[in-house]
């Protein structure tokens, strides 16, 4: 059994489908942080079978979980403040999603403009649906 | 300030105004005749679409404007690598108003996120081209008196067609309206319009015969179906002949039936049927005019007042 310390102040991102934990740390730009993260893949799960799990030691303010939501909102964020859990992290999905996919339509204009951001809005809230602002195209994984 | 990107940025009551505006304007040109004296219309068209910008340039002129611009992209400084962004930041210092054209899908949106003038989408790619959805609309408001109980037949390709898309979703917002979907399997209208239409509990059919549905249409809608939207030749061949509307066909359609075309015309509609008079899509090339005018006033904030 592997053991990971406990954090002081930061995040448990828990219930992550397995497999999916490097894609939050990149979507989350984790890479770009000064600061203690644990990656832990394929962790024995009662409900999920497998799951992978992220602890970050980080300022709670510091990250922006909104993308959480877009990527798999059924993952647990625990907020974690002097070794305790102090709250727990509903996840709502964001009306915006901006730079974090990209608009693989090769007609939309974000293909050649400069610097554009790439931006989907969130179009159909039961449905999960995102379009790119510009072309109203689908977003598909 | 306002622009136009889809025809749905207008909400029903706005269409109403402008459609009002439009039928003043067709029948008191001379009332609007400087009403645009020293602004300046840019066409900034990035490929060629010689209707659109002349229809374009025309209402401008109409008004009493001037027009100035560019037909294609090698003429621009796109061909030089400047963005979008950048074009109209210079062309808000030469112009008044910005119609653009441009075969990226998006791209006249970028373009009114950074204009200080009015821009106005004059079609994207397979996008949006949300003037000709206003022409549509001004069309069969002037010919059949309504926008609201009235069954329509759209014929063709209704796979790809972007104004049949945009039509659609125009007319969801009207009252009893119901729809003839005529087309080929391979050009059936996509999924997710007939999933909208389903929720919203809007009447639809689908059939293959042009013929089958005539006799119950108040409009027909037709657009060209393109040999090479087709999987094979043979099929194309067994087709095509469905979807070309002749005098044979007229005869079985009510007396006051429209018959639209967003143009050009190939050969979906033989010449015999020109000189019918339900025939109106030489009269929609005219309204397109009309309705531009409208939106050019509408969007400068141009009111012109009854003379005196």
């Amino acid at each position: 059994m592997l053991n990971v310390g406990k954090i002081e102040e930061g995040f448990v991102l828990d219930h992550i489908e397995a497999g999916k934990s490097l894609s939050i740390y990149h979507h989350l730009q984790l890479d770009k942080l000064d600061c203690t993260v644990a990656i832990i893949k394929n962790a024995k799960s009662n409900k999920m079978g497998k799951k992978d799990i992220l602890k970050v030691e980080c300022d709670i303010d510091t990250l922006n979980l909104d993308v959480l939501a877009f990527i798999d909102h059924n993952i647990t964020v625990n907020v974690i403040k002097d070794g305790d859990i102090v709250d727990k992290k509903e996840l709502i999905l964001p009306k915006e999603i901006r730079n974090i996919i990209r608009c693989r339509n090769p007609r939309c204009i974000t293909s050649i403009e400069q610097e554009l951001p790439h931006i989907f809005v969130l179009t159909d809230e039961q449905k999960e649906i995102y379009r790119c602002k510009y072309c109203e195209e689908k977003y598909d994984e | 300030m306002r622009h136009l990107m889809n025809p749905l940025d207008f909400t029903v009551e706005e269409l109403d105004s402008l459609f009002d505006l439009a039928t003043d304007i067709e029948h008191n040109m001379e009332k609007y005749a400087y009403a645009c004296q020293g602004k300046k219309l840019a066409t900034c068209f990035y490929e060629p679409s010689t209707r659109t910008r002349l229809s374009f340039e025309s209402a401008m002129l109409n008004l009493g404007g001037s027009v100035i611009g560019f037909s294609d992209a090698g003429s621009s400084s796109a061909s030089k690598g400047e963005s979008v962004s950048d074009t109209i930041r210079v062309i808000s210092c030469f112009a008044d108003i910005c119609a653009m054209r441009h075969p990226k899908e998006g791209a006249p949106m970028v373009a009114a996120s950074k204009s200080s003038i009015p821009v106005i989408n004059a079609g994207d790619g397979g996008h949006q081209h949300p003037t000709q959805t206003l022409t549509d609309l001004l069309t069969i408001r002037s010919l059949s008196g309504k926008l609201e109980n009235f069954t329509i037949g759209l014929c063709g390709d209704l796979k790809f067609g972007r104004t049949v898309h945009s039509l659609i979703n125009a007319l969801v917002r009207y009252p009893n309206i119901r729809f003839i979907f005529i087309s080929p399997e391979e050009l059936k209208v996509p999924d997710y319009i007939i999933e909208m239409l389903k929720e919203k509990d809007i009447p639809f059919e689908e059939v293959i015969r042009l013929e089958d549905s005539m006799p119950h249409l108040d409009l027909l809608y037709m657009t060209r179906v393109q040999r090479e939207r087709f999987f094979n030749e043979e099929d194309y061949i067994r087709l095509k002949d469905f979807y070309i509307l002749n005098k044979e066909k007229m005869n079985l359609a009510k007396e006051h039936m429209l018959v639209l075309h967003p143009l050009p015309r190939v050969n979906e509609i033989s010449v015999d049927v020109d000189e019918d008079p339900r025939a109106a899509y030489f009269k929609q090339v005219q309204y397109g005019v009309y309705v531009r005018m409208a939106l050019i006033l509408t969007l400068l904030e141009i009111q012109v007042d009854e003379e005196e």
